[in-house]
């Protein structure tokens, strides 16, 4: 006899088709894979919905454009297509009906946390030459992949044109300018380097004033501890990277940290070790099922009491909103001890792209972006702040205000978890590293991983 | 003349069919390899084997070796077992076969991502099976991969996989159980051997053929594991397989000659598996 008995054998439907079917789940796995893995890296929002919706626009009534776009058509990429963020975008593409009715609004959103999938779909366009009129990016470092490769417009003209350089802090604007050119427009800025905690848990433990630098941080995680709740929450590894960015932020400050991503950088020093041993220490602190959670279950355990702190991007404020729970009182948040009046930013932003069939609808569009009406609308639903410093406070929750407040005061520091100051070859070399020195914990090979990483990419 | 009158019309038939795969299979593999052996940094040049010897100089690319090293022995030896046994039970004549055949291979109608959903939640410390066990006092068998050192956190992740494919395994066993001709298993009877016996000395050794074209078909999807992981534990270092890793590379890090190094290192690992046993089986059929 042979193998092909088996085939055969019939269980229930024809052999032909139960491999076409197993080819067939096997690719659609492969295809869904991508978007599920990030879903649980979406800022402050699920992408329930994975149809890339498509918005046409309504005939508008208040025709209160101002006459120069002459194109029909305007099409936006994004990788907002869920909770807060699609509500946000929705709010900007009202106006911009209203604002320009003749010109149609096309959604290009791609669904997948983070942007892995849009990115992809993106990369595609822009090799066939067939570019989005505008795409979302983080600002920063992962756009200087498209910056390198000629693909997006300097907007220099039009910040003058605009006035930005007055509205956004020059902090913001020196970060996001390469060689003195400035090639896109931040939307929103979100806080990484946020302690979350639950105030009866850190009350109970005995610990009277936040932790203001990492050696009382360290002293308060000692005392949860002796109380017998998990001082530190933590989950998967982006928000391990996450973490790490901010401990190293709190030990070497944000101008060395800023000097890091530099040619110049110098990972070998003492300073950065002794950074990644304090980092190393917190994991005495934290939960021992982390690599099973996600940035949800890490926060809930905080809201929750099973947990003391936990350091999140503040998009956690709108999970804990969406959890029903009061500011302050059932949490409370404070920066990360030892930054405090540093923030660590990352921020949507928009940009032109060569060679795209509007260009006068997308610098209307990118102008949208840029003014207070289209930033007011879009950022309390999105859950984050808007980059310009003139906001209408009245219209942002309690720890959105806070936020704002701090914004207009703070030496910025650009997250590497989010994209800012490496790009995502970097990036990728640095997940590798840590995802080493998880499983053995050895300082000194971890540096060495890094310096590699930086050696390797730093220009 | 005649020659061509007879396969003329044959060969035009299987023609598209020659150029589709020449070029989607075959032209992209020779693509593949091609950026393999370039280097990254733009503007693109021939860089020779440098990918593939600074790959394997990696500590990450060992540990993702390891990894689906563990997962491919847990999930192929799992899955075999399992799949034998039901056999087994189902082929001793139980009432309502055709409704325990069809609910042993449900699970492989199921996409590896929405099974892996369900597994996470499974596997989770707070939810499923574990608060299960928690309950009922049996702590020792609670999951704990978020813990184990890789590779064995990967033990963790073969167990969806596990659940996929051992009812099709079960089916392929079923079929070779029903291909042993009754009249062997009489003769042995009459020849006093016990049921145990029979299917020791009689029915598992008919079965060898069944088997290597389970550990094959097992064995390539092993290698090839990505949406399951993905689906469980997310893009974590503890849990990434090659193919994890190669989706990195060319998605995330834009690392096009890198991700097609790994890409062509996976093929090689199917084909190592794969060309013999096609050998085999042209072999065998020549013979038969």
């Amino acid at each position: 006899m042979s193998a092909s008995n088996a085939q055969r054998f019939d269980p229930g439907f024809p052999s032909s088709q139960r491999t076409a079917l197993s080819r067939r789940v096997v690719l659609k796995g492969a295809l869904v894979g991508a978007g599920v893995l990030a879903l649980p890296q979406i800022l402050g929002a699920c992408g329930d919905d994975d149809e890339a919706t498509t918005t046409t626009a309504a005939p508008g009534t208040t025709g209160g454009g101002t006459g120069e776009v002459t194109s029909t058509e305007l099409e936006v990429f994004s990788w907002w297509t869920g909770g807060g963020e699609a509500a946000g975008l929705d709010a900007m593409i009202a106006i911009w009906n209203s604002q320009y009715p003749n010109t149609k609004f096309v959604n290009a959103a791609v669904a997948g946390g983070a942007g892995s999938n849009a990115k992809a779909v993106l990369a595609q366009r822009l090799e066939a030459n067939d570019p989005p009129d505008s795409f979302q990016g983080h600002a920063g470092a992962e756009l200087s992949d498209y910056i390198k490769a000629g693909q997006v417009e300097e907007l220099n003209s039009y910040y003058e044109e605009w006035g930005l350089g007055d509205v956004f802090p020059s902090d913001l604007v020196d970060q996001i300018t390469v060689d003195g050119k400035i090639y896109s427009v931040p939307v929103n800025i979100h806080r990484a380097n946020v302690l979350w905690s639950n105030p009866t848990v850190v009350a109970d433990a005995g610990i009277t004033a936040t932790p203001e630098s990492f050696d009382d941080f360290i002293a308060a995680l000692d005392k949860v501890k002796a109380a017998g709740k998990t001082p530190l929450a933590l989950a998967e590894q982006w928000t391990v990277k996450h973490l790490m960015e901010t401990v190293m932020i709190s030990k070497l400050g944000a101008e060395a940290w800023a000097g890091l991503w530099t040619a110049d950088g110098d990972w070998s020093s003492a300073d950065v070790t002794d950074a990644l041993e304090g980092f190393k220490t917190l994991f005495g602190y934290v939960n021992s099922d982390y690599a099973s959670l996600t940035w949800q279950d890490a926060a809930k355990r905080v809201v929750d009491g099973e947990a003391a702190y936990n350091v999140m991007g503040d998009w956690a404020d709108g999970y804990f909103t969406e959890l029903e729970k009061t500011p302050r009182t059932d949490y409370d948040w404070a920066p990360v001890p030892g930054t405090a009046g540093v923030y660590d930013w990352l921020s949507d932003s928009f940009t032109k792209a060569k060679g795209g069939k509007h260009p006068d609808a997308t610098v209307a569009w990118l102008k949208l972006c840029s003014s207070k009406e289209g930033q007011d609308a879009f950022n309390p639903v999105k859950g984050s702040i808007p980059a310009r410093k003139d906001a209408d406070t009245s219209k942002y929750g309690v720890y959105l205000q806070s936020a704002m407040e701090d914004w207009k005061t703070a030496t910025l520091a650009g997250s590497l978890a989010h994209g800012v100051v490496a790009s995502n070859a970097w990036n990728t070399d640095i997940d590798g590293a840590l995802g080493l020195f998880l499983e053995d914990k050895d300082v000194a090979a971890f540096q060495d991983a890094l310096l590699t990483a930086h050696d390797t990419y730093a220009v | 003349m005649n020659r061509l009158r007879r396969w003329g019309p044959a060969f035009l038939m299987v023609l598209p069919s020659i150029i589709l795969i020449g070029v989607f299979v075959y032209g992209l593999i020779y693509w593949n390899v091609r950026t393999s052996l370039q280097q990254q940094p733009m503007p693109r040049g021939p860089s020779g084997t440098t990918n593939y010897s600074k790959l394997w100089a990696e500590r990450r690319w060992v540990r993702d070796l390891k990894n689906l090293g563990v997962f491919t022995v847990v999930f192929i030896v799992g899955s075999l077992v399992m799949g034998a046994v039901m056999a087994l039970l189902l082929d001793k004549g139980v009432k309502g076969e055709g409704f325990f055949r069809s609910i042993y291979l449900f699970p492989m109608a199921v996409s590896f991502i929405a099974a892996g959903i369900v597994w996470r939640w499974l596997l989770n410390p707070s939810s499923g099976l574990n608060l299960i066990f928690d309950k009922l006092g049996l702590d020792s068998l609670k999951s704990q991969w978020w813990q184990s050192k890789s590779p064995w956190g990967m033990a963790a992740m073969a167990m969806p996989a596990m659940w996929q494919m051992s009812g099709y395994i079960m089916a392929l066993y079923l079929a070779g159980f029903r291909g042993v001709p009754e009249e062997l298993r009489e003769a042995a009877r009459m020849d006093g051997a016990k049921e145990r016996q029979v299917y020791r000395h009689v029915v598992f050794p008919e079965l060898r053929p069944v088997t290597l074209s389970a550990l094959v078909i097992l064995g390539h999807i092993s290698i090839k594991v990505f949406d399951l992981v993905l689906a469980v534990s997310g893009k974590q270092g503890k849990t990434e397989t090659p193919a994890v890793y190669m989706w990195d590379l060319i998605f995330q890090a834009s690392n096009r000659p890198k991700g097609a190094t790994v890409a062509t290192l996976l093929l090689v690992g199917v084909a190592v598996l794969v060309i013999p046993y096609l050998i085999y089986t042209v072999r065998s059929e020549r013979k038969s």
